[in-house]
């Protein structure tokens, strides 16, 4: 289907400011890669030189290294926690009957309206109590939370996309019920639930805010470490850190979309079709 | 195997012999009793139809037997044992979706053998037998191929093979045909007969269309509302309905208001006053008395014409050419009624206002109480 | 008597209330550790310390300090709200029309921001308006300045690096809504005479309101409880909502006061959520990708 569009004055400022836009929202995290490149203290663009410099003291900094690894773990831990329980409360809310829907509804979404310096002060003060700052398990709840709701919705969708015939199909077969589940509704959803996990995953790698709070002093999010380093010292470190980041975050969307295309519910029992 | 046609009651078959039984089946979804006390019985090897409009609980009842749902009362019998509780993937019966319900993610041979492996079956048995099922059906060399590479009619054809392969009790068929287009339709329920023939396994189908029903079932069961109107065999339901709800279901049929001149009992020949004042003879399809109010039920092909002489008064008021055959609408002393007239030019061509007089067999005009 | 089937089947089958509350269990007790506990503990700290008083909320509202605060922060906020839907309506506008490589390509545009790190992002405009940074080098380079100039700590910084933080917030509802709005609306419009300004004005505007609203609600429902940006690229000068609870809890641990401004905030976002609670659809902000 092709939009034919006259080629007003209007019409070629609109798409200007339109593709302007668009390298505006690019333009200046990109920028951050090549300065990374060069040897300037101040980082310059163009860079003058060529040099990883920084990023080898980012991987020989033990003080950097910790960080990632802590924020590793912790995202790891995050994205199979909320995936697993994500899943579970999306097939209660989809194939169950849940008392109170609503209320389990506003709890989904709640994450997501609740502004997350609130969520992070009244984090802080509750782990400030429990001595749970700085630990695995306090990070773990408080980013699960978090990305609850980008998990539920991503499960929803592909559950509410899943033909529950297809279960009643296997069923008719003889295959019982945790047959059916693994042998046909898992292969089924499984793109949906990696989406999920991924998500998850890039939600609590790249946490500042509650991160900034539940941070104490010998463990702390690599986020938090950023945001130490910015305040304090704006060394090009951080543009390798940065830039390291930003290609993770990459590889992640583009492990996800081809996760997400690789199976489909059968477009073609959908429609109607004629002829053999 | 046949069911000997006439008799107007309502014949069920619950008795010993039948491989399925439905007893007083009863589901209710808040204040609608979807399924209203159904009772009837499946022979061995008979196609037996299920067939009504929509909301007449012949999909619950399939649902039902098929163990997808469970009852708030009433029996599921299958050769006589009890089976409205167990589990659906114990009941041994073969399953066709309306949407084919293929795996996507397997491939032709293996959607066909998974039943064979769910029963714990060898690989090299179930390749073997998955290959003979699929040449069954004449798909010889899809096997590797997944479902969406096939078309609507194929895919049936797999939905097919793959519910028969472990030679189940009963194969249950859910409106397969409603997605397939008109042609493949009639290609496919050719096909069905013949693999049911071939296999003498009993088919319970479910379809909202009658033309389906009554090329392919050995017995209909006609259902409205949730309750059973009438189960008989196709010539039955269309020459002798029990109620004028099958009446106009099954076919088209012309319906007249009048008022029973006498008392008959049902299946007896009784004078009627028809709306408009003329007197006809008709057959009681209830038991009737004088002065009561009925429904003449008369089918358009059963109406003779002729242009002069003693009968109904009517005039043309259009007519409605179809290739092989012509409508013709005639305004009479009561309803407009649809004639069925053939090309073979005795009429010429009717114009409008050309009057008619009109006839029938008293056998072909069934009154019913209103 | 055969047994009746295990409640806790799958298979096409609902799930009864029991099973399902067993499902959502995890759900509860993660919601309810780190998200609702620790709000109401937050709030029941701005409400009831010594004991129950309003005074902490009293003084987000009289003292004039706190007072321009919560000012500055709604007026940043605006502004980040108009620049972005300013910047974001055309963008939507060209994506709803491309189809194929050109559609891809802008989303990734779009969807790439947003799923990297506010921080990289943040730390990005640091870089680019430091003293001897980018922009102030084009600046000086083009002759347009004679030294370089102080960008930071500057209410403009702020207010331009979170519209760009904040942008893809608006352009994807927007997108959205333009992209379901029928050709043939505008070719009808154009039929009856009207050119293309007009259907814009006329047509195009009026349908895509639901996106506006919802796409400006969310970002201004953001921009008041910002930190990041803010905190790195603004001075105390520009102290908004979330750097003045910062400081009220790691400087002064005045948690009580913290609470009532998180309470205030709360409000307002629970007060905008119902107004336009029809319009937004948080589906769409969440289920992207």
């Amino acid at each position: 289907m092709r939009r034919r569009s006259e080629l007003t004055a209007g019409r070629l400022a609109a798409n200007a400011i339109a593709y302007g836009v668009a390298i505006f929202l690019l333009v200046p995290t990109a920028l951050i890669v090549p300065m990374s490149f060069g040897p300037d203290r101040y980082l310059k663009f163009p860079p003058s030189g060529f040099t990883l410099e920084w990023y080898a003291a980012y991987f020989s900094d033990r003080d950097w290294l910790d960080a990632t690894f802590f924020s590793l773990r912790i995202a790891v831990l995050t994205s199979i926690v909320a995936t697993v329980v994500g899943a579970l409360v999306s097939l209660a809310l989809v194939r169950g009957r849940l008392p109170g829907k609503p209320v389990f509804e506003l709890l989904v979404v709640g994450p997501v309206i609740v502004p997350n310096i609130a969520i992070a002060i009244a984090t802080y003060l509750v782990f400030d109590g429990l001595k749970l700052t700085g630990t695995t398990l306090g990070f773990v709840a408080a980013h699960t939370a978090l990305a609850m709701p980008f998990v539920v919705f991503t499960i929803l969708a592909s559950l509410h996309r899943y033909d529950a015939d297809l279960e009643r199909a296997a069923l008719s077969c003889g295959a019982s019920p945790l047959q059916a589940f693994t042998w046909v509704t898992l292969p089924q959803i499984s793109p949906g639930i990696v989406s999920a996990a991924l998500f998850a995953f890039i939600i609590s790698f790249d946490e500042p805010v509650i991160s900034f709070f539940i941070s104490d002093l010998d463990h702390r999010s690599l986020p938090r470490k950023m945001f130490e380093d910015i305040d304090y010292n704006v060394s090009p470190t951080l543009a390798a850190v940065a830039t390291v980041l930003t290609g993770l975050t990459v590889l992640a969307l583009v492990v996800g979309h081809f996760a997400g295309r690789g199976r489909q519910a059968s477009p073609v029992a959908r429609r109607p079709t004629s002829g053999n | 195997m046949r069911a000997a046609a006439g008799g107007a009651e309502l014949r069920t078959g619950t008795g010993n012999g039948e491989h399925v039984g439905v007893h007083e089946l009863v589901k209710r979804y808040g204040d609608v009793a979807a399924v209203d006390g159904v009772t009837f019985g499946v022979r061995a090897g008979e196609f037996l139809a299920l067939l009504g409009p929509s909301g007449s609980g012949k999909t619950t009842i399939l649902m039902n037997i098929a163990g997808f749902d469970f009852p708030d009362s009433g029996r599921i019998e299958i050769r006589g044992q009890d089976v409205t509780w167990t589990p659906s993937h114990k009941r041994n019966l073969g399953m066709v979706f309306q949407r084919y319900t293929l795996f996507p993610h397997m491939t032709v041979l293996d959607n066909i053998a998974f039943p064979l492996r769910m029963r714990k079956i060898g690989r090299a048995e179930r390749e073997e037998r998955a290959r003979a099922a699929l040449r069954t059906v004449r798909l010889d060399g899809y096997g590797e191929r997944k479902p969406a590479q096939l078309s609507g009619g194929q895919q049936q054809r797999v939905a097919m093979a793959r519910a028969v392969v472990y030679n189940p009790e009963v194969l249950l068929m859910d409106e397969p045909l409603s997605a397939l287009d008109k042609n493949l339709r009639e290609e496919m329920q050719i096909e069905i007969k013949h693999l049911q023939r071939e296999l003498g396994v009993t088919v319970i189908f479910v379809t909202h269309d009658q033309t389906e029903a009554l090329t392919m079932a050995d017995r209909i069961a006609v259902l409205d509302l949730g309750k059973l109107q009438q189960l008989d065999t196709p010539k039955a339901l269309y020459e002798q309905p029990t109620s004028s709800f099958v009446a106009g279901f099954i076919g088209e049929t012309n319906f007249w208001p009048a008022v029973a001149s006498g008392d008959a009992p049902a299946g007896a020949e009784v004078g009627v006053t028809l709306e408009g004042g003329e007197r006809a003879s008709v057959t009681a399809a209830d038991a009737l008395r004088a002065g009561q109010k009925v429904k003449v039920a008369i089918r358009p092909e059963n109406i003779r014409l002729a242009g002069d002489g003693a009968g109904l008064q009517a005039t043309v008021e259009e007519a409605i050419y179809a290739g092989s055959v012509t409508t013709l609408l005639l305004r009479s002393k009561g309803p407009t009624l649809r004639v069925r007239v053939g090309l073979d030019g005795s009429l010429g061509e009717p114009q409008p206002g050309t009057p008619f007089a009109l006839g029938w067999q008293t056998r072909h005009a069934r009154a019913y109480a209103a | 008597m055969t047994a009746r089937p295990s409640r806790f089947m799958l298979g096409g089958r609902t799930y009864s209330p029991a099973a399902s509350l067993l499902l959502a269990t995890p759900f509860l007790l993660v919601l309810m550790l780190a998200f609702l506990l620790p709000l109401g503990m937050l709030l029941r700290e701005s409400l009831f310390v010594p004991s129950f008083t309003v005074e902490h909320y009293r003084r987000v509202f009289d003292e004039p300090v706190y007072l321009r605060v919560m000012y500055r922060t709604i007026r940043i906020s605006a502004l980040v709200t108009l620049i972005s839907l300013l910047l974001g309506y055309p963008l939507a506008a060209m994506m709803a029309r491309t189809r194929g490589l050109v559609l891809n390509l802008l989303l990734v545009a779009v969807l790439l921001p947003l799923w990297t790190s506010v921080l990289v992002r943040t730390y990005a405009w640091l870089v680019l308006l430091q003293r001897n940074g980018v922009v102030n080098d084009l600046l000086t380079g083009l002759g347009l300045v004679d030294a370089p100039m102080q960008l930071l700590r500057t209410e403009g910084a702020v207010v331009l690096a979170m519209s760009h933080v904040l942008l893809p917030f608006v352009v994807l509802p927007l997108y959205a809504t333009l992209r379901a709005i029928p050709d043939d609306y505008a070719r009808a419009a154009r039929m009856l005479g009207a050119n293309g300004f007009a259907v814009f004005r006329h047509v195009t505007l009026p349908l895509s309101m639901p996106g506006i609203t919802s796409g400006c609600v969310m970002v201004f429902l953001l921009a008041l409880g910002f930190f990041v940006t803010p905190a790195l690229i603004g001075g105390p000068q520009q102290m908004m909502l979330a750097t003045l609870v910062q400081q009220q809890v790691t400087e002064l641990l005045n948690w009580p006061f913290a609470g009532a401004i998180i309470g205030v905030l709360l409000l307002a976002v629970l007060g905008l959520m119902i107004v336009f609670h029809r319009v937004i659809r948080l589906d769409r902000f969440v289920g992207q990708a």
